[in-house]
């Protein structure tokens, strides 16, 4: 159930005749990526099925590309703006992202794996 | 001609040895008397400039063994085209230069009637191509008819994204426009068209924007390099046939998890590399013989 993802909080007003309950979403992991030529830090993010988790994603020399296709995510990092990407990964597995916007001479060996575990 | 005979005429040629068809259905012809029917070489990811001596310790002499392995040919092609990825790529624009002209002294060597070129990402994401046309004089783009087939060279690697972009896509249009349904279509470029395997950026943000485009069209064959592999696809009743590199090849997806240079194997030298032979005609589908390099 997609509720299990969410904290449930109270309203806090006890007398509310209404009993309104607001559920507010939990906040998600953040996980820093930063991308330079020609790596990403890190190289290697482990997540847990089904926890939701965001991206922030920073270039620091160039518009590399953020691409994660199995997530259907895929971004162009320019370099000053911070991207957040949030995903919640519904199955385990070994998933690729990497760079796909041609960079420099490490181009083909700037990627990561996220471990969905 | 049927597919047998062709191979027997190659070894016959010059070439000596294994060569494999692809196994795909349809006749491989050579040019025959009166038929209207040729053949031409797709050689590419020459990536002249790389020296990584434990996957291919030949590095500075198969390229020179491809080119003298075309010379020796008995059956002249009509043409040699080479589908990108001429240079290893550099940050270097001087060295960049220096490999494509290099290149280009290499492949003058060759004894054809005509020669194509055209880039790859690592001849020109990292200038929009301006290297390769100073080099090459060719524009990233264009199209040319021969015997029948209209070929259309798209470039999806001058724009590092990977995209061929909205311009090229009106030009595309454009160009198809002028054609009647059943023009033979053969279109030449580097990466695939289809999305075979972005996890390994082997793909075109907007490829399938051009399969669109040419699927009204009933006889379409796409030629294309970049995956340094032989893989044959189809999209819908388009066929597409990736071609082997001349420096270095990489493993095929679901063999290894990561893109992988395959490493030199000393008992079976220049495994994984070669070049292709495309039998083609009006009146038939382009059909790939894949030539490895030999020893
Ligand atoms: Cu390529
Ligand atoms: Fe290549």
């Amino acid at each position: 159930m997609e509720r299990r993802h969410f904290l449930r909080a109270s309203v806090g007003f006890a007398c509310c005749a209404a009993g309104v309950e607001v559920v507010a979403l939990a906040a998600p992991r953040r996980i820093a990526v930063e991308a330079r030529k020609f790596q990403f830090t890190p190289s290697e993010i482990t997540v847990r099925k089904g926890e939701t988790v965001t991206f922030v994603l920073t270039s620091v020399d160039f518009p590399h590309g953020f691409s994660l296709p199995d997530f259907g995510v895929r971004k162009d990092l320019i370099p000053g703006m911070v991207l957040e990407v949030t995903i919640t990964p519904a199955n385990a597995g070994r998933f690729h992202y990497l760079c796909d916007n041609f960079c420099g001479d490490g181009h083909d060996r700037m990627s990561g794996i996220l471990v969905v575990a | 001609m049927d597919g047998i005979d062709r191979r027997e005429f190659i070894k016959l040629a010059g070439f000596g040895g294994l060569v494999f068809a692809s196994g795909l259905p349809g006749c491989a012809h050579l040019a025959g008397p009166g038929g209207g029917d040729f053949h031409f070489l797709q050689l590419s990811d020459l990536h002249w400039g790389y020296n990584i001596a434990s996957v291919n310790p030949d590095f500075a002499g198969t390229l020179p063994k491809a080119i003298a392995a075309v010379n020796s040919l008995d059956q002249k092609p009509d043409f040699v085209v080479f589908t990108g990825d001429l240079t290893q790529t550099t940050d270097d624009p001087k060295l960049r230069r220096a490999r494509m002209q290099q290149v280009r002294e290499m492949t003058s060597k060759l004894n054809v009637p005509k020669v194509w070129y055209f880039a790859g990402e690592h001849d020109a994401a990292l200038d929009r191509g301006e290297a390769y046309q100073e080099t090459f004089g060719e524009t990233l783009r264009y199209t040319f008819d021969h015997k029948g087939i209209h070929f259309i060279v798209l470039d999806n690697t001058s724009d590092p994204a990977p995209i061929l972009g909205e311009k090229q896509l009106e030009w595309l249009r454009a160009d198809l426009a002028k054609l009647s349904r059943d023009q033979p279509i053969v279109v030449l470029t580097h990466r695939p068209l289809f999305s075979m395997y972005p996890q390994w950026d082997w793909a075109t943000r907007d490829g399938q924007a051009a399969i669109d485009l040419l699927m009204p069209f009933p006889n379409v064959t796409v030629f294309y390099g970049h995956v340094h592999h032989e893989n044959h696809h189809r999209t819908s009743h388009i066929a597409h046939h990736s071609a082997l590199s001349l420096m270095f090849p990489l493993a095929p997806v679901g063999t290894v998890e990561k893109k992988t240079q395959v490493p030199w194997n000393a008992a079976a030298p220049y495994k994984g590399l070669g070049y292709r032979d495309v039998g083609a005609g009006p009146r038939r589908e382009a059909t790939p013989l894949e030539i490895p390099v030999k020893a």
